[in-house]
């Protein structure tokens, strides 16, 4: 009797966690095969189909299968890995403000990737590689800087959101002193563009997506736990420090290279879990809900970016239209509630 | 069947301070220990070093005869479980969701939650009153609903061991005296060994089988609550010059505070 009353309240929370996955997972399908059809030209489906499929179309073969799918597919990539890393780091440190794109993390990884290009001349694994250590190195800066006065939490915000503030200008010196640098160009290390997917940015990020994204889903209901405080966690099994730091350590390795494919996509590490959440409800596991909206909201703002508006933007400035008075709504709802995600 | 928890000359700290030094106490099995001493004696810092949180600087923690911090950290939540003192219960969460993530250490990765879970997790809300509110969030509930949540969480965990930090701060006399009823009722009908950090000398005296005073990070006494709480005990532990007489209700200890001011000499 008394456990059809929890398993009903239990299938009513999971029932909205389907549905919620169900929809966004349409959307994204929807939003992708959208914008592989649209564009200067448009063309049926039956053709992007057959591009699909590997067959030699004249016109779509290179537009849609050289330019559009990458490009699709670098968005969902880098939107899902964003996703990840932001509501990882937001579980964990139990605010909302504490996503890998406000707190420094993604500006230490933009900064080397840009550095690597410009002033060393590399290309391809060795950015994305450095970019992975500037943004481990950035992370492990700022938790010893915070974790001296012993308290954490909004102490290294604070702290990250000075240093996010440094490594900025940081980019900024280097794109203004960089050589011929063309806008396009220089607009990706500032906002996060796709305008330049290739094959090759989609092949670097599903690598380590496939290498990152097991971690952080096995330790997801570990996670989880770690909502119910540090020791309320170690108390039901999880050992804390080590699950931790691995996922510290994989949420900012997906930050890093997604950042080195696409630049600082702005704000969608810091919205995907908060919307995430809103949508699903308060359940523990919320890594493949921010991962699809994240996609969801890079797709969406890169279509609106290149389409809606008579010039075109790079994707980081719609998604920085939308974040910036997210953020202000989250700082007022914090205010107000306290509240962790 | 039991299972048993000692410390053997623990030492635990901070840094290079210890907090607790030399420590040894067996916790007896299916009894209920209160742990008291004054602020920042080390009592909190005992409780858990028992539960593992802490790495001992020397000595040993042992559940069932092995040092707990030698097994797997999941094995050992499923006989020993932990209710800290300012557990954080996440925004929006209801109650039966909440509970349920005490099944966690008996759950393998990505296991399906199994029907015979959701009766355990009915059970433990059963026993601790809260079944009707297995649908509210946790958030919007009183002080005294919400601390038998948590205690519901650590009931759906099923451990032969419960270690409490403090259970009935912030709850007013009422909700303290229903907790600590509600922890005896679990007491005897399941046999729990419980533990915990009170900071409530009366009622510490009452509740307890067995009665733990840690005074700079040693056990001053401990034994009875007849034998734990005297005068003198009182005096050394919180400094404090009391007279200790017979609670006319329980027959245990109650302490009368001899303040500066308001005591009558005659």
């Amino acid at each position: 009797m008394s456990a059809t009353v929890v398993r009903a309240a239990r299938r009513r929370a999971s029932r909205r966690a389907g549905v919620t996955i169900a929809a966004l997972s349409c959307t994204l399908l929807a939003l992708f095969a959208f914008s592989l059809v649209w564009g200067d030209r448009i063309y049926p489906i039956s053709d992007v189909v057959a591009v699909l499929a590997g067959q030699d179309v004249p016109g779509a073969s290179f537009s849609v299968g050289e330019l559009r799918l990458p490009r699709a597919v670098l968005a969902v990539l880098a939107g899902a890995s964003f996703g990840i890393a932001g509501v990882t780091f937001q579980t964990m440190l139990r605010n909302p403000l504490a996503s890998p794109d406000i707190i420094g993390i993604t500006h230490g990884a933009n900064v080397m990737a840009l550095f690597c290009i410009l002033v060393l001349g590399l290309s391809g694994l060795a950015v994305s590689v450095s970019a992975v250590i500037a943004g481990v190195g950035t992370a492990f800066g700022i938790y010893l800087l915070a974790a001296r006065g012993g308290v954490v939490g909004t102490r290294l915000i604070l702290i990250g959101i000075g240093i996010a503030a440094m490594l900025h200008s940081a980019t900024l010196y280097l794109l203004v002193s960089a050589d011929q640098w063309d806008l396009q160009g220089a607009m990706r290390w500032l906002t996060g563009s796709l305008n330049l997917a290739s094959w090759d940015d989609v092949a670097m990020l599903s690598l380590a997506a496939l290498l990152l994204v097991p971690i952080v889903l096995v330790l997801g209901r570990d996670l989880g736990l770690l909502r119910l405080g540090d020791d309320a966690a170690a108390g039901l099994g999880v050992a804390v420090e080590r699950s931790r730091r691995l996922l510290v350590v994989a949420a900012v390795a997906l930050a890093a290279f997604a950042t080195a494919a696409t630049g600082p996509i702005s704000f969608v590490s810091f919205m995907a879990g908060p919307i995430a959440v809103r949508l699903v409800g308060p359940r523990g596991a919320l890594i493949v809900p921010a991962a699809l909206t994240g996609a969801v909201l890079v797709l969406s703002a890169d279509l609106v970016g290149q389409f809606l508006f008579e010039h075109r933007y790079p994707v980081g400035v719609v998604t920085g239209a939308l974040g910036a008075p997210f953020l202000v709504y989250l700082l007022i709802r914090t205010q107000r509630t306290g509240g962790s995600l | 069947m039991t299972t048993s928890l000692t410390t053997e000359s623990l030492t635990l700290g901070y840094g290079t301070r210890p907090v607790v030094t030399d420590l040894t106490l067996t916790l007896p099995t299916g009894r209920i220990t209160t742990i008291v001493g004054a602020n920042a004696c080390g009592k909190s810092t005992l409780l858990r070093g028992m539960a593992r949180l802490l790495p001992a600087d020397s000595g040993r923690v042992l559940l069932d005869g092995a040092d707990i911090h030698a097994m797997p950290t999941k094995q050992v939540a499923r006989r020993l479980g932990l209710l800290p003192q300012s557990p954080i219960a996440p925004e929006g969460i209801t109650v039966a969701e909440l509970v349920a993530q005490g099944r966690h250490p008996h759950r393998r990765a990505f296991a399906r939650w199994t029907p015979g879970e959701d009766a355990i997790v009915a059970d433990a809300l059963e026993a601790t009153g809260v079944l009707d509110l297995a649908d509210r969030v946790v958030d919007e509930l009183s002080g005294g609903q919400r601390q038998r949540v948590w205690i519901a969480l650590a009931l759906a965990q099923q451990t032969e061991v419960l270690l409490l930090d403090e259970p009935t701060t912030y709850l007013d006399v009422c909700h303290q005296v229903e907790v600590l009823d509600l922890l005896t009722d679990l007491n005897r009908s399941r046999g729990t060994t419980i533990a915990m950090v009170l900071h409530d000398l009366n009622l510490a005296a009452r509740y307890a089988d067995h009665m733990v005073a840690v005074h700079h990070g040693t056990i001053h006494a401990c034994g009875r609550a007849e034998e734990g709480l005297t005068e003198e005990t009182v005096k050394v532990v919180f400094g404090l010059d009391a007279r200790v007489v017979e609670d006319p209700t329980s027959g245990r200890p109650m302490i009368l505070p001899l303040g500066r001011h308001h005591v009558r000499h005659d």
